[in-house]
């Protein structure tokens, strides 16, 4: 599992590097299919909308309102009739990738099981709408759809008499069929966008929309298409004629083919199965969890700064239980907690300049106390061996450990916003390194979601925890790059050390009042 | 402001975006059927004779029932299969035993068969079997049809309407 899971990265991120010189590392369409995918949704719940005010039900009315849908008004309702199929499989298209994606960035296991599982069925009610739209137009592929979808149907053992047999010959089709492929195609949407909303549930701050320039791209590439290459039907359905050659929507109905190879109740085996294998893929096989945070009461003054920036809601704020004077504590949720370490970068407490007491923050993670992280800063500042002194606070996921060498020392941690803002100005009024890199993944595809936006925040100065404001910024360098891009990385570190080299040597700012 | 220097670069993303979702919104085409062949149906959904004949009960046993449970015969559940055969032209393309449905076997049979063949025409000869009878057909029918290529030609059977119909 974990070759394939290489071999997809391997292959995805050549892809998605070469995306990021056509639109930048912040709007790389493969930090936002999931927002995409609902973006799609959207276009497809509305255009649906506006067709189906024109759609009429029966054997021979349906076609005919589709006909006069798609040519009569092709200005608009064809132009809609072609939105609503091409934002289908634009749908398709960016959910798979979505998933292979998150698939490869190993962005399912332990606690991230959730949105996994639930985006498993999720996949099912998207064919369901798909396939059932398609036999309402009732031409020569709907009739296809019909015979081999009742066929299949067929071949479970629940179904009395055989479906197929609705669709023997024309005499045999009734009119209240569409009436209830209607209700399918109306409320298999709903259900959708329910498990839509549950789906997302245990991300705090989804991202739900794309950025205005993709939505904007994606939106006019998809009216282009319409225009000149509108969806139309084939020729109608007439359950007397054998429908020989039929244009399928491969995006949707590629599996039909095997129906004509693979007996109906072995392709049942081979998708009950591949989608329970599907849905069990974040526990295969099993993944320590690193434990979750843990609160200080003595330390938490109730700020909420961590329930703000936690990326899962695994953080509450709830009323006080030791008697302090502070209205709220943070209480951490264990099952939603991913130990990313975002709120002890959050935590106003952890800081490394406090000596009358020991270190011990509001909030932190029991396997990186923020302690640690103080003396590991002193002891690698202590390994520089020649050159401009560059310490480099990176995550676990961006490859950057490979940096360390003898004037560039790595500490790593789940997530760079685990990082307290303190720490840049300790190092560097301590005289620790003459500079300080942040090295996280790239930018908007954190690992943990939201980390690399809130570091960048901090540092500027627009989120709490701000970074004071004697740093001197020139002697720091926010690095957010893909894992593969090491190359970019030992450029980014080479030219940082020489920009840092026209500096004056950092003979620190002498000692803080320390806390 | 957006970097125009990329704006060439998303053009061709997005027009390789749309080419993909255009080409395979509709194509290639599949070849479902055979063009040069007619396709045969057979389709029913008919009840076989019980397993074991109902029993008529004496009028002291329907005296010895319950007021509301009275009838005048016991029937066990289970029905025999329903036997069915198919030749065209004399020669046999389907035979089939088909079970009856249900948990308890006391539903109707079911068939579904779709047969491929050449066009023409030809001697279509069906003949269904619903009893225990040991030998001969319950229902039969015999008849030469003119099949046509690239359409459906469909068997079915209902029993109060006689039996089979061929269209």
């Amino acid at each position: 599992m974990a070759v394939l899971k290489r071999v997809c990265r391997f292959l995805l991120e050549r892809v998605e590097r070469g995306f990021d010189i056509a639109f930048g590392q912040a709007c790389n369409p493969f930090s936002y299919l999931g927002a995409l995918g609902w973006y799609f949704f959207w276009i497809v719940a509305g255009t649906g909308i506006y067709l189906y005010i024109f759609f009429d039900t029966g054997v021979t009315d349906a076609y005919a309102s589709v006909e006069r849908i798609t040519h009569d008004q092709w200005y608009l309702g064809g132009v809609m009739r072609s939105l609503h199929r091409y934002a289908s499989d634009a749908l398709v298209i960016v959910v798979f990738l979505h998933l292979l994606r998150e698939f490869s960035l190993d962005r399912l296991r332990g606690k991230r099981f959730f949105a996994w599982l639930t985006g498993v069925p999720t996949l099912v009610f998207i064919y369901l709408c798909g396939i059932s739209g398609y036999w309402m137009v009732w031409d020569q592929l709907a009739q296809y759809i019909a015979i081999a979808t009742a066929e299949w149907l067929d071949a479970l053992p629940f179904f009395g008499e055989p479906i197929a047999n609705n669709f023997l010959n024309s005499t045999t089709l009734s009119g209240r069929f569409f009436t209830l492929l209607v209700f399918i195609h109306i409320f298999a949407p709903l259900f959708m966008l329910v498990l839509m909303w549950v789906h997302i549930q245990r991300h705090a701050q989804a991202k739900v929309n794309p950025p205005a320039p993709l939505a904007v791209g994606t939106a006019v590439a998809l009216v282009a298409l319409s225009l000149v290459h509108p969806a139309v039907s084939q020729a109608p359905a007439d359950l007397d004629v054998v429908p020989v050659a039929v244009g399928l929507d491969w995006f949707y109905l590629a599996g039909y083919p095997l129906l004509d190879v693979i007996p109906g109740g072995q392709l049942w085996l081979i998708v009950a199965g591949g989608g329970l294998l599907l849905a069990l893929l974040p526990w295969i096989p099993p993944v320590r969890q690193a434990p979750a945070a843990v609160v200080s009461l003595d330390n938490c003054n109730g700020c909420a700064r961590c329930f703000e920036d936690c990326p899962y809601s695994a953080i509450t704020m709830e009323p006080r239980s030791d008697g302090k004077a502070y209205d709220l504590e943070a209480v951490v949720n264990d099952d939603n907690c991913m130990s990313c370490g975002i709120c002890v970068g959050a935590c106003p407490t952890a800081t490394p300049f406090r000596r009358a007491t020991a270190i011990v923050p509001g909030i932190e993670l029991p396997e990186y106390p923020v302690a640690d992280l103080r003396e590991t800063t002193i002891a690698e500042s202590s390994q520089f061996v020649r050159g401009r002194r560059v310490l480099v606070y990176a995550c676990e996921h961006c490859g950057s450990q490979s940096l360390a060498d003898d004037s560039t020392r790595v500490i790593t941690m789940p997530c760079v916003a685990m990082l307290p803002p303190a720490f840049i100005d300790f190092a560097l009024s301590r005289n620790l390194a003459d500079g300080i890199a942040v090295a996280g993944c790239a930018d908007g595809d954190c690992f943990y979601r939201l980390g690399g936006e809130w570091m960048r925040q901090r540092v500027a100065g627009d989120r709490d925890p701000r970074l004071r404001g004697r740093v001197d910024h020139r002697r720091l360098r926010l690095l957010y790059s893909r894992a593969s891009e090491r190359q970019l990385r030992t450029t980014s570190i080479a030219e940082f050390a020489a920009d840092l080299r026209k500096l004056p040597k950092n003979r620190g700012s002498g000692r803080s009042r320390d806390a | 402001m957006p970097d125009l220097r990329r704006l060439p670069l998303q053009v061709i993303a997005y027009s390789a975006f749309a080419a993909l979702i255009g080409y395979f919104a509709s194509l290639p085409n599949y070849q479902y059927g055979d063009a040069a062949a007619a396709t045969v149906k057979v389709s029913l959904s008919h009840a076989a004779e019980r397993v074991k004949p109902c029993v008529k009960l004496t009028p002291e046993e329907i005296a010895e029932l319950a007021m509301n449970m009275r009838r005048t015969e016991v029937c066990e559940r289970e029905r025999l299969p329903v036997v069915l055969e198919m030749d065209i032209d004399g020669r046999p393309v389907l035979r089939l035993e088909a079970p009856p449905s249900g948990l308890w076997g006391d539903g109707p049979a079911y068939v579904y068969e779709r047969l491929d063949v050449s066009p023409g025409p030809h001697v279509l000869s069906v003949r269904l079997r619903d009893t225990a009878r040991q030998g001969g057909w319950n229902y039969s029918r015999e008849e030469r049809v003119e099949l046509l290529a690239g359409r459906y030609f469909t068997i079915t059977f209902k029993a109060e309407t006689g039996g089979f119909s061929f269209r």
